[in-house]
This record gives structure tokens, sequence and C-alpha cells, in this order.
């Protein structure tokens, strides 16, 4: 006991007390008891309003900055840096670049010129291509004081250095701590919160119902806190081990979620009997998928894997789309780990995202699961302001099956012998290079769950 | 055209490979890329014979081909023509046949050409008289290969060089 003598700790010790007593009463009554009972104070509002303004400032003082140096600002395009027309097909293309209509003709007709076509595509895409950048954060307009979301930082002007100090001051003494406060506060009573800051969802009436799948695009782990937030659901997904696996487990004691070992995922047959069975229990709470099986940085939606559209039942289509400028949520697996990406989450400003509910579909007569998944794909990528893409989301981390080269080679001898039918043949090209895939995509579906849970 | 903010992009996505050199390997990441039938022909014309990477600098050089012509530039025979000229954008193009690089397109090498163009989707007898058919078209001085000046004056290729202005990044 003989450090309390002096006199110096006892008040430091006094002070320290005090302030974390303040601390958790603060971040009981103000955060955990409105969120578990619903109510709002409106503080995260006027804590938006006053962020964008900030913002504002701080670019247009960049943008002066620039200015009197004679620079130009690096603003990205959303078109990147080729003057493209509008897309048109590999047959629109090359019959401009032959000028003239083609007649049918039993002997393919090759002109030596046709290279050209290939030769500017070729390195249009080594400049820009449309898969790679869906897999890297997307860039701002405006800089939220964050420097990793900032290309042009260097010394602009006193007082911006200032602003940016606060907020880095504001950001790990404040709003970090609070945060790691609160997810140990979370996770043992197995509710995770991070900042969820302005959750708009609309057309509450299109909530998912039991006996139906869920499914939605995928940015963050924190989509699935996101949708639980506002439902319950059955989860899907793989066994994993650590603190995720115990989770899983305590999850499953309240209610019922499909957990598969990892030698199941390859038996499609048995995943999707699961998947019915569980279905057809209309006591059973709607399951959630997330059918690209990987994250995208939330410009586009990419190639839904059609095993989920499989089942003969309702889906729901969900709509989530992040706004950007107060913190970029896309993790980036092969770049950050699961900490890392916490943390980072943790320091931002906030994590802001709308959610749109959108009317349940379902399979109609004479579609396939593939054309079907394309089409609820379609409406979220509507729905969400996103890019609807055609590629496999799985091509983050696999090279290019051989399957679209040839696809390429297929088109362009259609071309030679002149067909007129382009549009369905590349339908149906799309259709059997996914019937490849198919026996693949298992692994490739275990390949990416086995490194996310790592 | 390649402004700042393009040799910006240009930097960072070449960043994204290694720092330094380049290497072939490093074209792989690029999926549009990889699925180019002829999307190896394309990488290998960044690298000079012989050499296994490329620096940045020759790297851009590459790419200045691309850049859209200038309609109106005097000729005055001391300046160098410049990268992206269209006997330049043309020379890239006729290199995209010539692998060896002897100032010739040999009917093996055409060849070579179609079939990656086309692969599976035609018979190898049908390969044949395209190339055959192409071949007797272009060769004007009946050496049985096709030479840069004759490339030039092939059915198309000289139409194209409107197009090939249009070539813009």
């Amino acid at each position: 006991m003989t450090w309390f003598t002096f006199p110096g700790d006892n008040l430091l010790c006094r002070c320290l007390g005090i302030s974390i007593t303040a601390w958790l009463t603060l971040l009981f009554v103000f955060i955990i008891v409105p969120a578990v009972l619903g109510v709002s104070f409106g503080i995260r509002r006027l804590y938006m309003r006053t962020l964008l303004k900030i913002f504002a400032w701080a670019t247009s003082r960049m943008e002066m900055g620039a200015k009197e140096k004679n620079q130009q600002l690096h603003k990205p395009y959303s078109n990147g840096i080729i003057a493209k027309e509008s897309p048109s097909s590999l047959q629109q293309e090359l019959q401009e670049l032959r000028g003239s209509a083609s007649c049918p003709r039993s002997e393919p007709e090759f002109e030596m010129a046709d290279i050209f076509y290939f030769c500017r595509r070729g390195v249009e895409s080594i400049l820009d291509d449309e898969v790679t950048k869906r897999f890297s954060a997307q860039e701002l307009e405006s800089w939220n004081l964050l420097t990793r979301s900032n290309y042009n930082f260097r010394h602009i002007s006193l007082r911006l250095t200032v602003l940016w100090g606060l907020g880095v001051l504001i950001r790990y003494g404040i709003l970090l701590p609070l945060r790691v406060t609160l997810a140990i506060t979370g996770i043992s009573l197995l509710v995770v919160l991070t900042t969820l800051v302005g959750f708009l969802p609309n057309r509450e009436e299109n909530k998912p119902k039991n006996g139906g799948i869920c499914v939605s695009n995928h940015t963050t782990p924190i989509d699935v806190i996101i949708l639980a937030n506002d439902g319950c659901y059955s989860m899907v997904g793989q066994v994993h081990g650590g603190l995720m696996g115990m989770m899983q487990r305590a999850m499953v004691k309240s209610s019922p979620h499909i957990w598969f070992e990892r030698s199941e995922v390859k038996d499609r047959h048995l995943v999707a009997k699961r998947l019915s069975d569980h279905v057809a229990d209309k006591t059973k709470q709607p399951i959630l998928i997330f059918p690209e099986g990987t994250c995208i940085n939330n410009t586009s939606v990419m190639m839904f894997k059609k095993g989920s559209f499989e089942i003969a039942c309702t889906v729901y289509p969900v709509a989530i789309k992040y706004d950007p400028r107060f913190g970029d949520a896309f993790w980036n697996s092969s770049k950050f780990g699961l900490v890392n990406y916490l943390l980072r989450m943790m320091s931002s400003w906030a994590i802001v995202c709308s959610v749109w509910y959108l009317p349940p579909m379902n399979r109609e007569e004479g579609e396939d699961a593939m054309q079907f998944a394309n089409r609820v794909k379609a409406a979220i990528a509507a729905q969400g302001g996103l890019v609807d893409l055609i590629w496999d989301g799985g091509l983050k981390r696999a090279k290019v099956k051989d399957a679209f080269k040839e696809e390429q080679q297929k088109l362009y001898s259609k071309v030679l012998v002149g067909e007129q039918d382009e549009g369905e043949q590349s339908d149906d090209m799309h259709l059997e290079d996914e019937n490849q895939e198919e026996d693949e995509n298992p692994e490739d579906e275990s390949n990416q769950d086995s490194t996310k849970g790592q | 055209a390649v402004g700042p903010k393009g040799i910006f992009r240009v930097i960072e996505r070449s960043e994204q490979w290694s720092v330094g050199e380049l290497e072939p390997e490093d074209f792989g990441a690029i999926r549009e890329l990889s699925m180019n039938p002829i999307g190896d022909r394309i990488i290998s014309a960044f690298f000079s014979p012989g050499k296994e990477t490329v620096d940045f600098a020759s790297f851009v050089r590459i790419l200045a081909h691309f850049h859209p012509t200038e309609t109106s530039r005097s000729r005055d025979g001391v300046q160098p023509e410049p990268a992206n000229s269209r006997t330049r954008k043309l020379k890239f193009a006729f290199q995209l046949y010539d692998q060896d690089r002897d100032g010739k397109i040999s009917r093996e090498e055409l060849l070579q050409v179609l079939r990656t163009m086309l692969e599976m989707q035609v018979t190898e007898e049908q390969l044949q008289s395209i190339a055959e058919r192409a071949i007797q078209e272009a060769d004007l001085d009946q050496d049985d290969a096709i030479s840069f000046d004759e490339f030039r004056k092939v059915r198309g290729v000289d139409l194209i060089r409107d197009q090939i202005d249009n070539w813009e990044y």
C-alpha cells in the first residue's frame, strides 16, 4: 500500500477512476441502451452534417493550394483514363473496321487488319481494365481527412494540416478507444457493434419472410451485421476455427444456422439439400446468402454463383451501398488481414450505408438458374447505383480461365463466317462457360472461404 | 490523351506489380489481357528481343505509340519520327505478326497468328486456306512473305489508317 502515500499518485488514480467511470456511463447511456431499444438521439445526423462541411472546406483549400502552384489536383474519373466511346461488341467493332456490311459466306473471310481490334483492346486493358479495378478501394472526389484516401497529401496550408492533426487526435484518441471498448463489450454480449451511423432502410414492407432466401451484394464483413440488425437470418457459411468458430457455435444455440464442414462444400447436392430443407420449414428464419462469393469494392456487382438460385423458393434481394465519403468499408482481403481491417474501420470517421429491400422475386417458367441470378443481380445493381458486371468475383484470386479466351475466339470466328444472330450466341456462350466452371466452383469457393477465415 | 493524370494512373498500375522493372508474368495479373487471344503477343511487344524485363521508361515509350497522331506536323527531316506517327503504329501492328523481327511476315508466322485468334473454331485446312489467300492477295513481289511495305498496302490496312488515329488514351 506504500505507493498510495504519494499525493500526486492519489490524485492521478482518482482522476483516472472518475474518467473511466464517466466514460463507461456515457457509453452505456448514449450508445448501448438506445441501440438495444432502437431509440435515436439525432446526434449522428448532426455529426455527419458537420463532417461533410469540414470535408468540403478541406477540398476547396487543397484546390486553392494546387492552383497556386499551377498543378492539377489528382481527381479520379469514374471513366478511367481511356477515351472510350460507347462499348460495342466484337462483331460491331470489326464490322466498323471493315467498313462494309458483310454477307454470309461459306468460306471464312479473314482480313489482316482484324488484328488492330485485338491489339487496341489489349493495350486498353493494360492501362485500365474493368475487373482489376473492382478489387481495390474506390477513389474519392473530395478528401475526407484520412491520409489513406488522399493522393495529394503534401503541405498545402497550416490550417489544413492542423485540421488533419486534430482529426487524427479525435479519431485515434476518442473514436478508436470508444469503438474498441464497444467491441469488447459487444463481443462479450454476442453482439458486435461498430459505429454504424446513418442506417436508412427503405421499403420496409419488402423485408424477407420465413421460408425465403435473402441475397445481397457483398462488400465487407459488416454487411452481415447490418442486415442482422434489422431482422433475424440464418447464415450460411463454412465452419471456421478460433474466434469466428466460437461465435458460430454460440449463434447456433440461439437460432438455426447452416455451417458447413470444409469437405462438405465440395458436395453441391448436400449443400443444396440442406438449404432446401431449411427453406421448406416455414417456421425457420430466412437464409442470408452472398452469391458473389467474395468482397467487391462497392462500385459494381459481380457474377452471382447460381447455386443459391437453384432452390425453388422466393428470393428477397437486398442492395447495400456504402457512402465512401466517411470511411471506406471495403475489405481488400489480399492486402489487409482482419485485424488490420478492423483497426482501419474503427479509426474512420463513420461507416454510412444505405440498405434497400427490393420486392421479392421468383424463378419464372423457362428460366434457368443462371438467368434468374442475372435478373436478380440486375435489380440489385439498378437500385444501388452499381455497375452490373458479368465477371466472376473469383478472379480476385484466380487466373482467368481459358474458357473466356475461347469465347473471344468463338466470337471472332463467327464474324469471319458472317453469322447474323450474334445476340443469342453470346448468351449461349456465357451459359456454356459457366457450366464448365461449375465443377471447379466448389474448389474456388472453398479456397476463398479458407483465406477469408484467416 | 495521357495527360499528367493519366501518367499518374500508369505509375500506380505499375506499382501494383513490382518496383522498377516488369516481367511478362506481371502482365498476367490483368484479367482482360489474359482473355485476349493475342494477349501474349502484345505483352512480348513490350520486351526487347532477348531482354526479360522492361523498365518504366521503355514501357511508356511503347505506350506512346497509341497517343493520337497530330495531323499538322511539319516535316523538316531533322526531327526524329515521333512514336505516335502512323508509320510507327502500323509498325507496331506489323510486329505482332512478325515475331522474329526479320522484317517479313512468313506463311508460318501468319498461320501462328490465325491459330491463336481462332484456335479450335476452324479446322487446320481452313486455316491453311485462309493464310494462303491472305498471302496471295498481299504478296506483290512474289517472295512468299509479306514485307512491311506490302503490309501497308493490304486491303483494309490502308483504309484503317484513319481508324488508327482514333487510338486515344
